[in-house]
């Protein structure tokens, strides 16, 4: 079993089997199990509560499973969660940069963080500001950026290393509608390059940008699917009506 | 970490006060005692016992700032906190000195402080010693002059009439201070003072009512360390009770009205606590004289003692436990905390936001 | 008139060099369901914080229920009722203490006012007993919802209510909202999420300090210009560099399944369909399709920028 999980992950980005997570007697993520293929734009959708932030996080390999296991980017969530930080992104709306740092300061900062070497930090540090048109306020404070390029810089610090994986706690929650296509413009080049994305996000229309979709409902997966699909079947209008149906089923009213 | 040197206030405490620190503690402060006010109880007045006070005043330890006629005096200057030490020199001072080569003068001192009431005993005796030599080597004969001492007050000696007093009023200051500082800032992060504020009340009223417990736990605590103290260390408390509490009830309100002014200029839990700590606690610490004697400090350090509240409570509350000292005695001391108290209100009212920045 | 703001300017910073708000003006009718529709950081808060007295203008006046927001401050807040972006109740009391409190705080009970909340409180009534801290992100929101109602307020100022709450919740939460409406109240609305305006009387869409237009989510649909088309392919993002590339699309932006293109100066959708085919596209989608407010909000801001902002 566990051999066959690790053949399976040169194929697959995420493996996860049975995952389970309980805090006393209140089960925050029921048993999932599902695969993202890399370079895959993977949503991970839920109402509050419905146990994302719980799954995000032992993916991450910040919070041990309770059960089961994962295996992401070929490491072991149980026993190689170091190995694990160093060949994934993470960003989210919550954690980001530093607001007292300049803009190169951050980013020499994260990258000597993930290791990146003097020479090989001064070219992506050039490159990452000219694609975000930031050369000229490379010196300015993280502070008095607009939130839309606060999010777009701190995405390009979670890829610069070249991870595997990036996970992404809803990234555009607040920002502008022009910024946030700007944003999902990002994400499907990152994902050309071969990045896999894994992403929460409340907007619905965000989640038709994803290859495959999945809806967590009191802490298990209740639809896993293509947005086309899933609309498909439920002959839904569009995601929010999918996702509306789904989560109205849900009992369990608070984590 | 580049960030912290960006964060400006920060930094200035971080480096400002070690800095200030270093520099109180260094040069300011120390347990030497220098200038102490003594009286002198001359009942000689002859040529010999002048001679006798000179060498007593001309040392940088005494200040004499009374001269007493009567034995009576002694106790009420000491008790009234006038002087920490008088010397009595007995009318038999030259008479015994010429005819046995032998006398006796009586050093009392204050002992709330017994630290302070023996270093100022040895420093007499030291003194003396020095003015038996001069006679001798005048005379080439040995003189003998003994140092009686006594000690008001405090006769065993105990650290605890020093300290109680003083723990009291830091721990009045810490409660009422930080506490409602930091209660009232937690309101202001999560957001409950914008409700506070957009509602009919008087926003002033709900942040008194937020102080209000704060003066009955300040109260409740006293109690606790006094019944500690009286029941374990057996520090007695000579003076009225009532008074006690009035005058700590005086000293509440101005730590919670600073509380409330630091509250409303700053904005998170964590700036509150800080500057109640180190704005408030240490100067309480320094200034209030129970861990450093006042008289021994440069005079612009004596002058902003004088601005500490505590100084004053702590010295009340010194005089009423261990000395048993009635309001008549304390009301000066009463007359300034009432002063504080209400000046912080004011301020703290005037100050109060009644908008967000 | 429930609101009405005349010119209203706000800087922050050392230099005043940071404009939240720039020379606004607005006007709510009483009972109406108005909502102001714009991302993080363009201004909605402190629009909310000058509207409820708790922040002075530099500039420009504003009266809520006639009254004036700096000299009749106290009548104000004895008549809104508020829920701050931010607020977290206090988490250590139940829910049944925490509106206790409240009502208190504005000289009312619970009992006298539970006609207008009941509707809200019975379903977190089950857990009345249980603290704060320990509910569930839209059970929090009902919450304070509530104790914002307790005293019968004549307007209400809800500060992105929805902001981080889950499709479901925020389903329940509008309907709330209508309901409130039906009872004559004046809600004063923000939120980030466009969706929401077709569910607003009136919306006012602010970004970066000014308002861009004021209409029925109707007008302002009917208001956009030039046509938009819907369009899909086997390839998505291929399309969206190749659309942007065609003469006649002056904009295009990803859209959910579709992208959605604006188009000047082409009127078969044929034109648009061939382009995409010599570009190797294939199940080539083309349809004209309305806008939504999103639609509007981008074109309005793609306006601004061309204009550069005043500065002042």
């Amino acid at each position: 079993m566990k051999e066959n999980l690790y053949q399976m992950s040169k194929s697959y980005s995420i493996i996860a089997e049975s995952l389970t997570k309980t805090f006393g007697s209140f089960t925050a993520v029921d048993s999932i199990s599902f695969n993202v293929s890399a370079g895959e734009i993977f949503g991970f959708l839920g109402a509050n509560g419905a146990g994302k932030t719980t799954a995000m996080r032992m993916l991450c390999g910040l919070s041990k499973p309770t059960s089961g296991s994962a295996v992401v980017a070929g490491f072991n969530i149980d026993k190689e969660s170091e190995s694990i930080k160093q060949r994934i992104g993470y960003m989210s709306q919550k954690f980001s940069l530093y607001q007292d740092l300049t803009v190169s300061e951050n980013i020499e900062f994260y990258g000597g963080i993930y290791g990146l070497g003097k020479q090989k930090l001064a070219q992506s540090a050039k490159e990452l500001l000219h694609r975000l048109h930031l050369e000229k306020d490379a010196r300015t404070l993280v502070r008095a950026l607009p939130l839309g390029w606060k999010q777009k810089l701190s995405f390009s610090i979670a890829i610069m290393h070249q991870p595997s994986i990036v996970f992404l706690d809803e990234p555009t929650g607040g920002v502008d509608p022009v910024t946030r296509r700007q944003f999902w413009q990002m994400i499907y080049e990152a994902a050309d390059h071969g990045i896999t994305i894994f992403v929460t996000t409340h907007y619905m229309d965000e989640a038709e940008y994803c290859d495959r979709v999945a809806i967590m409902v009191d802490g298990k997966i209740e639809a896993l699917d293509s947005p086309q699909q899933m609309k498909e079947q439920m002959k839904a209008e569009d995601m929010n009506e999918v996702f509306y149906r789904l989560a109205r089923t849900a009992t369990r009213a608070s984590a | 970490m580049l960030h912290i040197l960006r964060d400006r206030r920060t930094l200035l405490v971080i480096f400002g006060m070690p800095i200030a620190q270093i520099l109180i503690f260094g040069f300011a402060l120390s347990n030497e005692v220098k200038n102490t006010r003594i009286g002198i109880l001359d009942m000689a007045r002859d040529e010999q016992s002048a001679r006798y006070i000179q060498q007593i005043e001309e040392s940088e330890y005494f200040e004499t700032t009374h001269e007493l006629s009567t034995t009576k005096e002694i106790d009420q200057l000491l008790r009234a906190g006038k002087v920490q030490m008088v010397l009595a020199i007995p009318s038999t001072f030259s008479e015994d000195l010429a005819h046995s080569r032998q006398t006796q003068v009586q050093v009392v001192t204050d002992g709330t402080n017994p630290n302070v009431a023996t270093t100022l005993e040895n420093y007499t005796a030291n003194i003396t010693r020095d003015f038996q030599q001069t006679l001798m080597s005048a005379t080439e004969l040995p003189y003998t002059i003994k140092v009686s001492t006594r000690m008001l007050y405090n006769p065993q000696m105990k650290g605890e009439y020093n300290f109680v007093p003083g723990v009291i009023a830091l721990v009045l200051m810490l409660i009422c201070t930080m506490m409602t500082s930091v209660s009232i800032v937690k309101e202001k992060e999560l957001g409950n003072m914008e409700i506070l504020l957009v509602s009919p009340m008087n926003p002033l009223t709900i942040v008194v009512s937020k102080a209000i417990p704060y003066i009955f736990m300040g109260l409740l605590i006293l109690t606790i360390i006094l019944v500690l103290s009286v029941t374990i260390l057996h520090v007695p408390i000579h003076g009225s009770l009532l008074l006690l509490y009035v005058v700590s009830l005086i000293f509440i309100f101005s730590a919670l009205a600073l509380g409330l002014l630091i509250s409303s200029f700053t904005n998170s839990q964590q700036m509150a606590m800080m500057i109640s700590l180190m704005g408030l606690l240490l100067p309480t610490v320094m200034f209030s004289g129970f861990m450093f004697p006042i008289e021994s400090m440069p005079w612009p350090l004596q002058l902003i003692s004088n601005l500490i509240p505590a100084k004053w409570y702590f010295y009340s509350i010194q005089g009423i436990m261990i000395k048993g000292l009635g309001i008549g005695a304390i009301i000066k001391e009463i007359a300034i905390l009432t002063f504080f108290a209400i000046f912080f209100i004011g301020l703290s009212v005037k100050k109060f936001q009644i908008r967000l920045a | 008139m429930a609101i009405s703001i005349d010119r209203i300017s706000k800087s922050y910073g050392e230099h005043k060099d940071v404009h939240a708000l720039r020379e606004i003006s607005l006007s709510v009718h009483t009972g109406e369901l108005f909502g102001l529709i714009g991302p993080d950081g363009a201004g909605k808060t402190t629009l909310f914080r000058i509207l409820t007295t708790l922040v002075l203008p530099d500039r420009g006046s504003a009266t809520v229920e006639g009254k004036d927001v700096r000299d009749d401050f106290r009548d104000i807040r004895t008549m809104v009722g508020y829920m701050p972006g931010r607020f977290s109740l206090y988490q250590d009391l139940s829910v049944e203490e925490n509106l206790r409190f409240f009502a208190t705080i504005f000289h009312t009970t619970i009992e006298e006012n539970y006609e207008l909340i009941k509707d809200i409180y019975v379903q977190i009534e089950p857990f009345k007993k249980r603290r704060a801290g320990d509910l569930s992100g839209g059970m929090k929101q009902k919450l304070a919802l509530c104790c914002a109602l307790i005293h019968r307020p004549k307007v209400l100022f809800l500060d992105e209510p929805t902001t981080g709450v889950d499709v479901v919740s925020r389903k329940e939460f509008w309907a709330m909202l209508q309901q409130l409406k039906k009872q004559g109240m004046t809600i004063f609305v923000s939120t980030p999420y466009m969706d929401e305006a077709t569910l607003c009387d009136r919306i006012a869409l602010i970004q970066k300090g000014s308002i861009m237009s004021v209409d029925t989510p109707e007008n302002l649909l009917n208001k956009y210009q030039g046509d938009l088309w819907g369009i899909r392919t086997e390839h998505m993002y291929k399309a969206l560099q190749d659309l942007n590339n065609f003469p006649s699309v002056t904009e295009c932006y990803t859209f959910g399944a579709m992208h959605h293109a604006q188009v000047s100066g082409l009127q078969m959708p044929a034109e648009l369909h061939n382009y995409l085919d010599r570009k190797y596209h294939k199940n080539i989608r083309v349809e004209k399709i309305k806008p939504t407010i999103e639609d509007c909000f981008m074109q309005l801001m793609q306006a601004d920028e061309r204009e550069p902002v005043p500065n002042e």
